[in-house]
C-alpha cells in the first residue's frame, strides 16, 4: 500500500487558482466519499486552507492513483486539468511522508512556524474520520504527523518569536509591562498597521483603548469599531498620562509628542513606564523620547528589525526541525513496511509451524509403544490441519482485487498472533491531544 | 564535620553558579531546573552546617566574619528559593547564586575556628539582632541583583538589542516588583535590627547609641532605603531610578557590614 499526496500551495499557485479548487469545510462529506469511491483509492483525507489544497490518499497503484486524484481535483471544481496540472505537485512514499510531516510542522508554511496549520490539518483529519474516508494507514500516518509537529514545537524554538510587526509590538509590550490586562492603549490617528496592532492588543486583553484623531468624528467612528473611548485631539496631553501603550500614525508633518512634554506626563503617572510605537512616516514622536527615563520608543523600522531577526532565528530552528522530520520518516516507514503481505504470511506460517512442531515433539517423546511409521503420519496429519486452517486467511491476504483491505488484516494478524513487528509500535499508537 | 559541611556547601554553590551561568548563555530549560534542585540541595547542606555550628558553639553562630558571611549567604539563597517558587524565573539564579557563592568564598577566607564568645555578646539579643540584620541584608542583596537585571533589560529595550538574553530576562514590571518587595521585606528588618541593637547596647554597654561606626553607617544605610521607599510611595520613583538607588544602597550596606568591621575600629569590629 502506498501513500500519495497531490495538491497545490502558496508556493506553486496564486490565490486565484487556490480559491478555485478549495473545498468548503461545511461540505466535506461529498468529496471524501467520492474520493474513496474512485478505483485504486482506498483511503483519503482532504486538507483545504487558504494557503493550500491537498489530498492525501492510499493506493495500490501509485501512477494511476495520482492521475485519478489530479483528475478528481479538476473535475470536482470544473477546472480545466491542463491549466491546473502545472500548479500541482504530487509525491509518493517517502517524499509524501516528508511533505506531510513538514506541512504539519509548519515548515512548508508561508510564515514558517506559524501555528495555525497543525490545527487546520487536525480539523481536516476530523472530517475524514467522521465520514470514514480514512482508515488504518492514514489514521496512523496523520497521528504520526501530529506527533512530529508536536516534537518540532517542543524541541525547537521555531514558533517562539513574533514574525509580524503587530505581534512584535505586543511581545515587546509584554517585556515591559508583564501583564497587559491592566494597561491602556492610546491610538493616535488611523491607518491599517496601527489598527492591526490595536486589534492584537485587544486580543491579548488590555484593559481599555482610547482613540483620538484630528477630526473627532473619525475618532468616534474608529472607537465604535474597537469598543474604545474617543478623546479630543486637542486634549492629547491630558490623556497621555493615562495611556501605557501609545500607537501613533497620523499624517502630521511634524512631531506631535515632544521630549519636553514627557517630564510632566511621567510625573503625573508616577514614572510608570510608557511604550510608544510610532508607525507614522514622517514620524509623530520625537526620537529623543526614547532617551527619557522609563519611556521606550519603537518606530516601524525598529519593529521590522525585530521581525527580520526573528525570521533569521526561525531559519536556524527550521534546520533542526527538518532533522526531526527525517528521523520520524524512518520510523513511520518501518511500520508501513510491516503491512506488506508476503512477510506477514511467512511469519504467520512459521509461527503456526513452530507451535505444531513443539507440540508434536512433546507428544512423540512421551509415547512409549509408538508403532513404526506413526511419527511420519502424525507429522503429515498436523501439517494438513495447519494448512487447512491457514488456507482461507492466506488466500484472502493474497487477493489483490479492488476493495480488499489487506493492510487491515495484516495489522490485525500481527497483533492477534503477536508476530514480530518493527519497534516503535507503541509510540505510534499514542494519540496526541 | 563543620569543615565538611561548609566545604560541601561551597562546592555545590560553585557548581550551581556554573550551571546558572551556562544557562545564561544556553537557552535550555532543563539546565535551569537542574540548577534549582542543586541549589535546594546546597541550601539544605548549608542549613545543616549552620545548625551543626549552633550545636557545637552553644550560641547563635553569627559572632565573627566567617559565621556571619555564611549566614548572609544562607539568607540570600533562602530568599532566592522563595522568590523562585513564587515567580518561576530561573534566570534570577544566574544573578543571585554568584553573589551567594562570592559571599561564601569571602567567608571561607576567614578563620573557621569557633572562638570563645565575647562576653559582651552573651545575650538573648544576639540571635534577634543578628538574624534580623542579615535577613535584611539578604533582602537588599536580592533587590540589588534584580535591579542589575532591570538595568540590563532596560538597556536592551532602549538600544533594541533583543537577543536571547533579552528573551530570557523577565519583564521590567516583574523585576521592578521583585525589587520593591525585597525592599519592603528588608527595610522593617533593618529597622528592627537597629532598634534591637540599641536596646541590647543599653544592657551591654550602658548606652542606647554611642555613634560607633557601625551604628552610624547602619543609620546612613537606613536613611538611603527609607528615602528610596518614601520616594517610591509618594512621587513614584520606579524603574531605572529606583534600580540605581537600590544598587547604591547595597554598596553602602556592604560597607556598613564589611568595611566597618575591617577598616574602622569600633565596638562592632568582630573579625
Amino acid at each position: 500500500m502506498n501513500i500519495i499526496v497531490v495538491g497545490l500551495s502558496h508556493k506553486t499557485a496564486g490565490v486565484e487558482v487556490r480559491e478555485k479548487v478549495a473545498f468548503s469545510p461545511t461540505q466535506m462529506e461529498k468529496p471524501l466519499n467520492a474520493l474513496v469511491a474512485l478505483p485504486d483509492i482506498t483511503e483519503a483525507v482532504i486538507v483545504s486552507t487558504c494557503n493550500r489544497v491537498e489530498i492525501y490518499a492510499t493506493t495500490r497503484d501509485v501512477a494511476g492513483g495520482m492521475a485519478r486524484l489530479k483528475r478528481f481535483l479538476a473535475d470536482y471544481h470544473n477546472y480545466p486539468l491542463e491549466t491546473l496540472e502545472k500548479h500541482l505537485y504530487s509525491y509518493h512514499g517517502e517524499e509524501a511522508t516528508r511533505h506531510v510531516f513538514r506541512v504539519a510542522s509548519s515548515l512548508d508554511s508561508m510564515v514558517v512556524g506559524e501555528p495555525q496549520i497543525l490545527g487546520q490539518i487536525k480539523t481536516s483529519y476530523g472530517y475524514a474520520a467522521e465520514f470514514k474516508s480514512s482508515g488504518i494507514i492514514l489514521n496512523r500516518f496523520l497521528h504520526k504527523a501530529f506527533s512530529v509537529a508536536k516534537r518540532v514545537r517542543t524541541e525547537t524554538k521555531i514558533a517562539s518569536s513574533a514574525v509580524s510587526v503587530a505581534f512584535a509590538a505586543v511581545e515587546l509590550a509584554k517585556k515591559i509591562f508583564g501583564e497587559l490586562s491592566d494597561k491602556t492603549v492610546l491610538l493616535i490617528g488611523a491607518g491599517e498597521m496601527c489598527e492591526l496592532a490595536a486589534k492584537h492588543f485587544i486580543n491579548v486583553g488590555v484593559r481599555g483603548v482610547m482613540v483620538t484623531n484630528r477630526t473627532y468624528e473619525r475618532a468616534e467612528k474608529l472607537a465604535e469599531e474597537f469598543d474604545a473611548k474617543p478623546v479630543h485631539f486637542e486634549a492629547l496631553m491630558e490623556h497621555l498620562p493615562k495611556a501605557d501603550i501609545i500607537l501613533s500614525s497620523t499624517g502630521a508633518p511634524h512631531f506631535i509628542i515632544h521630549e519636553k512634554d514627557m517630564e510632566e506626563v511621567l510625573r503625573r503617572r508616577k514614572l510608570k513606564p510608557m511604550f510608544f510605537i510610532d508607525i507614522a512616516v514622517p514620524r509623530d514622536i520625537d526620537p529623543k523620547v526614547n532617551d527619557v527615563e522609563n519611556c521606550y520608543l519603537y518606530t516601524v523600522d525598529d519593529l521590522n528589525g525585530v521581525v527580520a531577526t526573528n525570521l533569521e532565528q526561525r531559519k536556524v530552528e527550521a534546520a533542526k526541525a527538518e532533522a526531526i522530520v527525517e528521523q520520524e520518516i524512518g520510523q513511520f516507514f518501518k511500520w508501513l513496511s510491516s503491512l506488506d503481505v508476503t512477510p506477514t504470511i511467512v511469519a504467520l506460517r512459521s509461527h503456526f509451524d513452530e507451535i505444531r512442531k513443539a507440540e508434536l515433539a512433546k507428544t512423540l517423546s512421551n509415547w512409549k509403544d509408538l508403532p513404526p511409521g506413526a511419527d511420519k503420519k502424525m507429522d503429515a496429519l498436523t501439517n494438513a490441519i495447519m494448512n487447512k486452517l491457514l488456507h482461507h486467511p492466506t488466500s484472502l491476504l493474497k487477493r489483490t482485487d479492488q476493495g480488499s483491505r489487506n493492510d487491515l488484516y495484516v495489522d490485525a494478524l500481527r497483533h492477534l498472533f503477536d508476530l514480530e513487528t518493527p519497534e516503535q509500535q507503541e509510540s505510534m499508537m499514542e494519540l496526541e491531544d | 564535620m563543620n569543615a565538611l559541611l561548609f566545604n560541601s556547601t561551597l562546592v555545590i554553590y560553585a557548581v550551581v553558579t556554573a550551571v546558572y551561568l551556562i544557562y545564561l548563555l544556553k537557552p535550555k530549560e532543563s539546565l535551569g531546573k537542574a540548577a534549582l534542585w542543586l541549589t535546594l540541595a546546597g541550601f539544605l547542606v548549608h542549613c545543616g552546617f549552620t545548625l551543626n555550628r549552633f550545636l557545637e558553639a552553644g550560641h547563635t553562630p553569627i559572632t565573627n566574619l566567617h559565621e556571619s558571611l555564611s549566614f548572609f549567604s544562607l539568607s540570600v539563597v533562602g530568599i532566592f528559593l522563595l522568590l523562585e517558587r513564587r515567580y518561576k524565573i530561573s534566570i534570577l539564579g544566574s544573578f543571585m547564586m554568584p553573589v551567594a557563592l562570592l559571599i561564601m568564598i569571602i567567608s571561607a577566607s576567614f578563620s573557621t575556628v569557633i572562638p570563645p564568645l565575647n562576653p559582651a555578646l552573651k545575650s538573648k539579643w544576639l540571635a534577634v539582632h543578628t538574624i534580623m540584620a542579615f535577613l535584611g541584608y539578604a533582602a537588599f542583596a536580592i533587590s540589588f541583583g534584580v535591579s542589575i537585571m532591570y538595568l540590563i533589560q532596560s538597556h536592551f529595550l532602549k538600544t533594541r538589542r533583543l537577543g536571547s538574553m533579552f528573551q530570557k530576562l523577565p519583564s521590567l514590571d516583574i523585576l521592578d516588583d521583585i525589587s520593591y518587595r525585597c525592599l519592603t521585606f528588608g527595610f522593617p528588618l533593618l529597622t528592627f535590627a537597629i532598634i534591637s541593637g540599641a536596646i541590647w547596647a543599653e544592657t551591654a554597654w550602658g548606652t542606647y547609641w554611642s555613634w560607633d561606626p557601625k551604628e552610624t553607617w547602619s543609620l546612613i544605610t537606613w536613611f538611603i532605603y527609607a528615602a528610596l521607599l518614601h520616594g517610591r510611595l509618594t512621587t513614584g520613583w520606579r524603574g531605572r531610578k529606583a534600580a540605581m538607588l537600590s544598587i547604591f544602597g547595597f554598596v553602602i550596606m556592604l560597607f556598613t557590614f564589611l568595611g566597618v568591621n575591617l577598616l574602622l575600629p569600633g565596638l562592632h569590629s568582630y573579625k
